[in-house]
Parts: structure tokens; sequence; C-alpha cells
């Protein structure tokens, strides 16, 4: 950590940034308001959706043990 | 009372008899001096992760949001599915924002965003902006969960004229309104736990047993209209249907944990640590409630508005009716009552959780701020212990004299002007950039124009915003927040200039471990 991360209450860390693949990840609707390729009959844009969720999920674990020894 | 479903509601009544008495027992659960209103408000701040987990669960995943998200897939289709991206973007804020209120919070004893707003601007006025803000957005979200409770209750067939047909309610509430007053926030944490285990039990079943009725997904999306199972292409000129699936998103996720009653949640956890293990374990709610959307096309498929037995109950409560017509018509009568018991639960939780915020906020930013600067603990609880009925009662006659539309309109009013307490509170804990009688104004510039527009669209949820010829329709809360933000961006510098003085009680040390 920097003085100016201190200055302004630190906590960051540039691991943080994978969260913002994941932002575009869900909100690039172009991509994935599609019905195929389906999956055991649910169509692309719901499975992929409910994918994300889990892929979020393991993404905020190893962002928090990777983070969690500068605490 | 004829076509009373006995088995389904003998079963609703007994795990209803469980938790009254949970919620009771719940006052001598890691126990703490009741009298002082960190411990009646906050459960002393003494949840651990788990604890936590289940109680920002029960809080956010309420009995609306289990009868009402379905609905809209019903109803509109895929458009319902922004509740996904939405609840994979607020982890990372939680994650990344939450914290750090928790630790200033922990080290200055704050129990509400009011406090923490007080001590980082030194604004009464600002305060008391973002405190009732929080109580107004919060009292029909509370009348809400009410409303969910009423459908569940009439789907059971128990409906009669006048008070009769009422009682029900008034019975549930009397129950919620006394626990609530006796354990402060160990009641609702301790129920959770409950509910939590009766809902994933329903979801899992639902979503394993009612496909195989149903013949396969397959079969379910064939019976989805082709305009609801995808979003609508937009058109030349306009973002369309993406714009307000995104907006939608971003906006609610901004303003789910601005709620006091997700804030009362975080606080009362035992460490930050705990605060960031939660928003890793927090997505299996997520991932329930991307299932739960299916359950509205799983109603379309069993065609369930279709069937005579229902017609009174879809005429009644329109869309709401999808679910428990769902399990009323794909489980057995005893399971139906589990269901219906995992969704009436689900909303004495929140419902308990959101008028103790409520009340912390009266207690603490206005009460002691206004009328009495220097009550003793004792006092201080018992006002808040006081006002958490006043809350409750007020939802109440709302849900009995008011039609449910009303409660729809102002819980939309209520994510425009929640958001709006943004820049003060989640940019507040990373900058004390901003001058607060600048907050302030763009507080006041966002809600009053985020209630204009929403009035001028019949208070429906997005506006369409036309910028050089384009049309941008999306959710007004995002648009007036960012309106907001700019106000209180161009007048922190004239303000500055006109030598205000700053104040700041917390110290950059405070919002880290």
């Amino acid at each position: 950590m920097n003085g100016d991360q201190k200055k302004y209450g630190g906590g960051w860390s540039w691991w943080h940034a994978l969260f913002i693949p994941l932002f575009v990840i869900v909100l690039w609707v172009p991509f994935y308001n599609v019905a195929e390729p389906s999956f055991i009959g649910v169509p692309f844009f719901y499975w992929y959706q409910l994918a994300w969720i889990i892929g979020g999920a393991v993404l905020t674990a190893i962002i928090y043990f990777a983070t969690r020894s500068n605490e | 009372m004829n076509g009373v479903n006995w088995v389904a509601l003998t079963v609703f009544v007994l795990l209803f008899g469980f938790i009254t008495w949970l919620g009771f027992v719940a006052a001598h659960w890691r126990r703490g001096d009741l009298d002082q209103l960190h411990e009646w408000g906050l459960g002393g701040r003494r949840f651990g992760t788990m604890v936590t987990w289940f109680l920002v669960g029960g809080d956010v995943y309420t009995a609306y949001t289990f009868i009402a998200v379905p609905a809209l897939a019903f109803g509109a289709g895929a458009i319902a599915f922004f509740a996904v991206p939405y609840t994979v973007m607020i982890y990372p804020i939680l994650f990344l924002a939450f914290p750090r209120i928790w630790q200033v919070a922990h080290k200055h004893g704050y129990i509400t965003a009011g406090d923490f707003v007080k001590g980082r601007y030194g604004n009464r006025w600002l305060a008391l902006a973002v405190s009732v803000t929080g109580i107004v957005a919060t009292m029909p979200y509370i009348a809400l969960q009410l409303v969910g409770l009423q459908v569940v209750i009439a789907a059971m067939g128990v409906s009669g004229a006048g008070l009769v047909g009422d009682l029900p309610l008034i019975i549930a509430f009397v129950v919620l309104a006394a626990f609530t007053y006796s354990s402060g926030l160990r009641a609702p944490a301790a129920i959770a736990i409950v509910k939590d285990a009766l809902i994933y039990l329903t979801a899992f079943t639902a979503a394993i047993v009612i496909p195989i009725q149903l013949g396969g997904f397959s079969h379910i999306f064939a019976a989805v209209p082709a305009q609801k199972l995808l979003l609508a292409m937009p058109g030349p000129n306009t973002t369309g249907a993406y714009g307000v699936y995104i907006t939608l998103a971003v906006g609610s996720a901004m303003a789910l944990f601005l709620y006091p009653h997700s804030l009362t949640g975080i606080l009362s956890a035992s460490s930050s640590h705990a605060v960031r293990r939660n928003a890793a374990m927090l997505p299996a709610y997520s991932f329930m409630l991307g299932v739960l959307a299916l359950f509205g096309f799983f109603a379309l498929a069993a065609g369930v508005d279709k069937l005579p037995e229902f017609a009174a109950g879809f005429a009644r409560y329109k869309a709401s009716f999808a679910v428990p017509a769902l399990f009323l018509h794909s489980f057995p009568s005893w399971f139906v009552g589990i269901a219906f018991a995992a969704i009436g639960i689900g909303a004495l939780v929140p419902a308990a959780i959101m008028s103790i915020a409520a009340a912390n906020l009266y207690t603490r930013n206005i009460h002691r701020e206004f009328f009495n600067t220097n009550p003793t603990d004792k006092q201080e609880s018992q006002i808040a212990k006081w006002v958490s009925l006043i809350v409750k009662l007020g939802a109440l006659v709302f849900v009995l004299f008011v039609p449910s539309q009303y409660a729809i309109q102002l819980q939309l009013l209520g994510g425009i002007w929640i958001i709006q307490t943004f820049p003060s509170v989640v940019v507040g804990l990373y900058t004390r950039w901003f001058n607060d009688w600048a907050l302030l104004l763009g507080w006041a510039v966002g809600t009053g124009t985020g209630t204009a527009m929403a009035a001028a669209m019949n208070f429906t949820p997005t506006y369409p915003l036309v910028l050089g010829g384009m049309t941008f329709s999306g959710y007004t809360a995002l648009y007036t927040v960012i309106l907001n933000l700019a106000v209180a961006i161009v007048l922190t510098p004239v303000f500055n200039a006109l030598g205000a003085a700053r104040r700041d009680e917390t110290a950059p040390a405070d919002y880290h471990a």
C-alpha cells in the first residue's frame, strides 16, 4: 500500500479490478439476448445469466481469499 | 368459509406458531441489555458470518420478491430477469463499500446511515434528509410484505367480508409487533434461519418436481410466447428494452444496500470480515431468486390462469397470484402449507427488520437530534420500541384500507427516493470532497425531479429520456441520481468559496481494519 491509499482509507487492491469484467459480462445484453445455444431446453438468455451468478460468487470468493492477508 | 384448504392451513398455522415462540425466546439469545438501542436495534453487533448470512438473506429476499419477480416473468417475460444481473452486481458493492461503513460505524457507535452522515459532514439537515428518505422509502415496503402475506392467506381459501376476512392478517401483524417489541433484531435473526430453510426446501423442490410434471424445460419454454421469451430488439434511434434492462439492474443494485433494513443487517455483523465473507456467500440466494423468476414461466406452461378454480384469485390479485396458484396446482396440500408458510414467514422477517431500522432512524436522527438531545439509554430504546409499533400499524392500516396498487406505486417511488442518498452515504465512504450543502441540494433536485418524472409516466419505473434525437428509455432512479451527483459536483466549489466550515469527526484510518 502506498501513502495515497492510506490517505483515502486504504482497503483498495488491484484484485478488486476483477469485478469490472464481471459487470461487463452481465450487462452486455446484446451478446446474450439469444435463444441458442440452449441447455437442457433452457434458452441461452436464461442459463447464461444464471451461470454468472455462480461465476460471480466464485470470483468474489477468490478476491476475498486473495485480499484477506492485506487486512 | 367454503373451500378452505384445511390441511395446508393447519401446516401453515403450526409453522407460524413455532416461529412466534422462537421470536419471543430470541430475547435471551446472545443475551444483552435490551434497554440499550444497539442491543435492541442491532443485536449488540454480535452476529457472526452465518447468522449475518441468514439475516441479510432473509432481509433482502422478501415475500414480495418471491411473489413479484415470478409475477413479472409471468406477465411481461424476459424483462423480469433484470433481477439476475442486479443480484450479480450487489455483492461486489457489498464487498467493496460496506466493510468500510461497518468499520466506521463500529468505531463511532453509529447505528444508522443518518448517524454516519451526521458524523462525516457535521450537518444535521443533511442527516435529516437521509433519515427521512430512509423512513419514507421503507414504509410502503413493509406494506408490500403484508400484501404478500394477504395473497397466500387468500390462496388457502380463507376469505370473508369485512373484518373477518382481514382477521388472519391482523393476527399475523399482532404477533409480529409483539415479538419485535420484546426481542428487537434478535427475533428476525432467529426466525430468518427457519424461514430460509423453508424457502430453500420449497424453491428447490419446486424447481425439480414441477419441470418433471410439465415434461421438461423444453416444454416449459415452448409454452412461453415468442415476444416474452427474449427482450425486444431496439428499433432505430432508441436503446429500447436493452437500455431498460441495464438501467433497472444498475439502479436497483445501487439502491439495495441504501435501504435502512439492509444496513441494519450489515451493521449487526460482528466484524467487517463477516461482511466480506457474506458477499461471497450471499449469491446462493441470488441463484434461488433466478430460479424463482423461472416459476413465472412454469405457471405459464401449467396454464394456471386458465383453470376455473383460480379465476377468482387472478381476478383479485392479477399476476401476483401466479406462484400461489402454481403451488396449489402442483403440490399436495401439506406441502402447499409448507410453501405458503415459507412465503408468509418470508414476509414477517423483513417487515420486522424494516420496522426496527425505521425506528432506529427516527430515534437517533430525528428524536435525539431535534426533540430530546440527551436521552438516557433506556429512554432511547423505549422510543425505538414504540416507533417500531407505530410504523407497523401504519403499514397495516395502509394495506387494509388502501388499494394495493398504491403500495406498489409508493414502493416504486421509494426506490427513486432512496437512491438519492447514494452520494452522501456510499460516495461519502470514500471521499469528503463534497460540500454538505451541495449534497443536500443535489438530494433535493434528484428527489423532486425523480418524483415528477415518475408521476409523468403514470408511476411506471422507466422514463424515455430524449437526447440528441436518441431515446434512452431507462430507470428513473438511475437518471435522477446522476443529476443529483452533477448538482453536488457543480455546487461544491461554490459553497466552498462561500467559506463554510468543514467538519468531519471521522479519520481516514476509521474506515478499515
